[in-house]
């Protein structure tokens, strides 16, 4: 992704914002513009979510796309946050460790680089709930 | 809204085509399709081609006039629009055909698909497709389709009991149908064991469990049902054309292991063609995964959610089985150019239903159903067909 796209999500990425809408109370991340339950019948604001939360499914990834390459293999899931809602995200655990149900927590980490020269992406990732890691 | 019928047929080898260009794969299918139409370019109205990343694959885009042009269709000033919908491209393509034809606005036309994948590298190809998922909070992750699928499987294994073997079952029947198919990319026979012992790409799915990187074009011709046998002695008929949209991030889906959009499309086409998923009698599905071929048996209702994987590995959708599917070899084994696919299903149906289909003809054959998926299940489209 461009620079610019990157750093218009950089609060949402760094800080876990989503959005909550004031109609029906329910919580989105990623955020999003509309309540897809309210759409233009309520306001959505943003909203920090606590972090907690865990795995719904997960994979490893050993094959990736270039700006991952020098990450892999690495966990890659689905974590259902305590407040609701469903994110995609890489777990940094030991790979005989990653299980269904794994309660975990955000941490703040690099996502990914471009290149030598390129950008580095930072952002949330999660470790397991316990984990002395931050 | 008028009944419309695919008077003619054309595709390509499918396969790692080094020697050929994007304009030498759609002339080629576009051409056949006409020669066995039977008709004149003049008489085409209007064109339409499924097509995901011309931008990427081959820094092209424009690729509607590029086809009219080198089909020698410009001279006519005919309308030629791509359409794009990941995966789904060829598959949406042939409905807006089919649209076309059914509201009166055009009566001959052609839907085709063409992609031309291997003119750059791997990583350039793995990230043009992860573009079909959500750049912005999947990709950005390190998300790659088969990632995605890996996590349907993973959890599909969790919830149902699925197995590794199950999966690979799935690899296995496709290949043995491309045995049969002289356009498959893969022509031959594997077992259980070599899915197993392939490499690990996104952990449950081996690299034999993911559709290859192919170059290849489809393109059928498609006319009202009234006029159609001014064309052909065996014209088929469209009986529905369905399309759904569900969440594009995989994380939003109610259900990891349902497509819910395939559930909704089938819904609205079995309504269409009056018929239940009892009726079918063989499907070319979506199987860019192995896992995606066993969610979308049970999606389309031929099985109980949960039960794809062990009706597999049990033969039931091999050939000779109750309901066989994929028999070109699916996108497992005739191959999967993104934006051809979707014709490509098809022209399977019409070889399948006019009882041309050679060494994996299936007998007694009267309703079949095609089932395009975009990305990992933002879009779904769905058609079926009959004599």
């Amino acid at each position: 992704m461009t620079v610019a796209r990157f750093w218009r999500r950089l609060k949402n990425l760094y800080n876990l914002i989503g959005t909550h809408c004031e109609k029906c109370g329910g919580y989105y991340y990623p955020p999003r513009n509309l309540c897809p339950k309210c759409r233009r019948s309520s306001r959505s604001v943003p909203f920090k979510f606590k972090g907690l939360g865990e795995v719904v499914t997960y994979t490893i990834i050993h094959s990736s796309t270039k700006d991952f390459e020098k990450q892999t293999p690495y966990i890659l899931a689905i974590i259902k946050l305590n407040e609701g809602p469903h994110l995609t995200s890489q777990v940094i655990c030991d790979h005989n460790d990653i299980h269904i149900g794994m309660k975990v927590k955000s941490a703040f980490r690099k996502l990914g680089e471009e290149s030598d020269k390129g950008m580095l992406y930072y952002g949330t990732k999660f470790v397991p709930m316990g984990s002395r890691d931050k | 809204m008028r009944d419309v019928a695919i008077i003619g047929v054309g595709c390509t080898e499918f396969g790692e085509l080094w020697d050929r260009s994007f304009r030498d794969i759609f002339v080629e299918a576009g051409v056949s399709a006409i020669q066995d139409a039977n008709v004149q370019g003049g008489k085409i109205d209007a064109l339409y081609v499924g097509n995901m990343s011309g931008g990427r694959f081959i820094e092209q885009e424009h690729i509607g006039s590029l086809i009219a042009d080198y089909s020698g269709l410009a001279g006519f000033h005919i309308p030629s629009t791509r359409v794009e919908a990941a995966c789904a491209s060829g598959g949406l393509a042939l409905r807006q055909g089919i649209i076309a034809v059914a509201s009166g606005y055009h009566d001959i036309v052609i839907a085709g698909g063409a992609e031309k994948m291997t003119d750059v590298d791997v990583e350039t190809t793995t990230d043009a497709l992860a573009a079909a998922a959500d750049r912005e909070w999947e990709g950005v992750m390190g998300a790659t389709f088969p990632g995605l699928y890996a996590m349907i499987a993973r959890l599909h294994m969790h919830k149902y009991g699925t197995t590794s073997e199950q999966l690979a079952s799935v690899a296995v029947k496709n290949h043995h149908n491309g045995t049969m198919n002289p356009k498959a990319q893969f022509q031959n026979e594997i077992s259980i064991d070599a899915v197993l012992n392939s490499v690990m790409v996104a952990d449950p799915l081996h690299v034999f469990d993911c559709s290859p990187i192919t170059d290849g074009a489809s393109a059928v011709v498609l006319a009202p049902a009234e006029i159609a046998k001014k064309f052909t002695d065996t014209p088929i008929y469209v009986k529905a054309s369905a399309q759904a949209s569900g969440t594009l991030s995989l994380h939003d889906r109610p259900d990891i292991t349902t497509l819910d959009a395939t559930v909704a499309a089938a819904k609205r086409a079995y309504k269409m063609a009056n018929v239940t998923s009892k009726d079918i009698d063989f499907a070319e599905v979506h199987d860019c995964f192995t896992i995606a071929e066993i969610c979308a048996i049970e999606d389309l209702g031929f099985v109980k959610k949960g039960e794809g994987g062990k009706a597999t590995i049990d033969g039931m959708t091999a050939i000779g089985g109750k309901i066989p599917i994929n028999t070109s070899g699916g996108l497992k084994a005739c191959g999967h150019p993104v934006g051809a696919t979707g014709v490509k299903q098809a022209v399977e149906m019409v070889l399948q239903l006019r009882g041309e289909a050679g060494k994996r003809q299936i007998d007694g054959a009267e309703i079949g159903l095609t089932h395009n998926v975009g990305g990992s299940g933002g879009t779904a489209v769905i058609h079926i067909f009959g004599r």
